[in-house]
């Protein structure tokens, strides 16, 4: 499928720049955030989706505070892990934190 | 227009990004005279920051990737072909989510030239495309000239790297199946850094558990150039003394400098010539071709240096380069999971870049790493990198990261599934 129109592509230039202009604060942090938990997807999947029949647990939908109490176990020691205990040290507390909230705003 | 957010004007063009996606659907021979963001390169880190551009941008930043082959083979696991427990099935992935789920223009060539004055990359079939950024992950070449008589030895089938996974690695597969028992396979290992650190050592341990298994006469020798076992030396020093006594042996201090095809037989700096059935020989390693070409491995002509906040290169304004061509910050491994974080990392910080954001000053990066000892048993590293602005490199998080404390099945499982969903998270 060819683009027909020029206009259509005038169209889109125009709503990128305007995209590009109107980035607001929120944006930025959001952006951040979301890079911050994609560090989370190479093994706990994009978005804390994992693909089906997965050992390693989704994060999505996980709840905010269950998921914060479970790295703080992990750190201190008081829940068994493989790899997480080493992980989970390399977060500083504001991390966890937000990494958190985002993916218990994800979707299961 | 009126004051609106970027997220509005993100899904409103939701669907006219998915038209435009298809105006350079690469299968019809059409390519874009111009995309924000070119990427070269379809591995952990180039198939990643692609997809992950389109993602972290809401599908607002065209992105064309540059890659000639249609499925993505993985390193990680090839080692188990090579050992004879999975398929080249099994570590094989199409393309075709990155286009159809994803509206990533792929592009099925190689980049020949990058111009980083005009902006523009051209392609082995002739076509120019221009970028606003260019992000390059063209993994790692070999250094032929550091070892005699190997190009010609490896051109000709009979000495084979499979350093990356295709068909090498099949063909390396076929050759021990051929081996009759009581033969010998020798995996030299080149001075470190290379691709994947404890690549080598898996590898050699799947052969032995496959000779175990299947051919108990026969020897695996590692040639290593450098002092030790580089990656995980104790776990798996441990391991073939308890399991590999009698058919594994690590020579270190071998660096490997000729080959000659005929007698099968490998040349070393100080150490005696050794013959085997099965040649397996590592030469040096440096950034990929296009990177050495494009006078983008601007370090010792090796590897490329990079602003590491936006993985930037310091020899090209508006291209950055990812992945094992990377000069290597304090203990960051050239690595599939590694690549893959350097490809969001970068894409974070383009998406940042092209609409005006600021990048983030905190960027992180993990890594875990898993070696399969025999068809079950794993040992991982695993370490977390923070950016030290003071430094301007990345360092690992005191404290944090480590290994295995002795090979084990639940790792195995974790293995198998860290790399589903690390295929899933580059491709689909």
């Amino acid at each position: 499928m060819r683009l027909k129109s020029p206009f259509v592509a005038m169209l889109l230039s125009g709503i990128a720049a305007t995209a590009a202009s109107a980035a607001t604060p929120k944006d930025t942090i959001n952006l951040h955030q979301r890079a911050l938990a994609a560090m989370c997807a190479n093994c706990h999947g994009t978005e804390g989706r994992t693909t089906d029949g997965s050992a390693i647990p989704s994060l999505a939908g996980m709840p905010r505070e269950y998921m914060v109490a479970q790295m703080k176990a992990f750190r201190e020691g008081t829940r068994p892990a493989t790899v997480m205990h080493q992980l989970s040290k390399g977060l500083t507390e504001e991390q966890v934190q937000s990494v958190s909230t985002y993916f218990s705003n994800i979707k299961r | 227009m009126k004051r609106r957010s970027f997220v509005q004007a993100s899904l409103a063009l939701g669907t006219l990004g998915g038209t435009l996606s298809m105006v350079g659907c690469a299968s019809t021979g059409t390519l874009p005279a111009k995309a924000k963001v070119v990427v070269i390169g379809g591995g952990y880190g180039g198939a990643t920051a692609a997809k992950y551009v389109r993602m972290l941008s809401n599908y607002q930043i065209d992105v064309v990737l540059v890659e000639p082959n249609d499925s993505f083979i993985s390193c990680p696991i090839s080692n188990l072909v090579i050992g004879g427990s999975k398929t080249m099935g099994d570590i094989t992935t199409p393309y075709d989510n990155l286009k159809g789920k994803h509206g990533v223009i792929h592009a099925r060539d190689r980049v020949t030239s990058i111009d980083a004055a005009k902006k523009t990359v051209t392609l082995g079939g002739g076509a120019t495309i221009g970028y606003d950024k260019l992000i390059v992950s063209p993994g790692i070449d070999m250094l032929w000239n550091s070892i005699e008589g190997l190009q010609a030895a490896s051109a000709s089938g009979q000495i084979l790297q499979a350093w990356k996974a295709g068909p090498e690695t099949l063909a390396l597969r076929r050759q021990l199946e051929a081996m009759p028992d009581g033969g010998v396979y020798a995996i030299t290992v080149p001075l470190a850094p290379y691709r994947c650190p404890p690549g080598p050592y898996e590898r050699a341990s799947q052969v032995a558990s496959y000779f175990k298994k299947a051919k108990p006469k026969s020897k695996v020798l590692i040639l290593d150039a450098n002092p030790d076992v580089t990656s995980k030396g104790p776990l798996f020093k441990k391991f073939w003394a308890d399991n590999y006594k009698d058919i594994l042996e690590f020579r270190p201090n071998h660096k490997a400098i000729a080959v000659d095809a005929k007698s099968k037989a490998v040349k070393f700096e100080t150490e005696s010539d050794v013959k085997a059935d099965v040649l397996n020989v590592l030469p040096d390693m440096s950034a990929g071709s296009i990177a050495m070409t494009s006078d983008l491995a601007n370090v010792n002509k090796r590897w490329c240096n990079v602003n590491y906040l936006t993985f930037e290169s310091t020899a090209a304004k508006d291209v950055h380069v990812i992945g094992d061509s990377v000069l290597a910050a304090p203990l960051m491994p050239k690595s599939g999971h590694m690549a893959n974080s350097h490809g969001k990392v970068v894409a974070a910080a383009v998406v940042a870049q092209l609409s005006g954001m600021d990048v983030n000053p905190h960027p992180l990066l993990t890594n875990t790493c898993y070696s399969f000892v025999n068809d079950k048993l794993v040992v991982h590293v695993a370490s977390v990198h923070q950016y030290v602005a003071a430094e301007k490199t990345f360092k690992t998080v005191p404290g944090s990261g480590g290994v295995s404390a002795a090979p084990n099945e639940l790792e195995g499982i974790y293995a198998w599934n860290w790399a589903q969903n690390i295929w899933a998270d580059t491709l689909l």
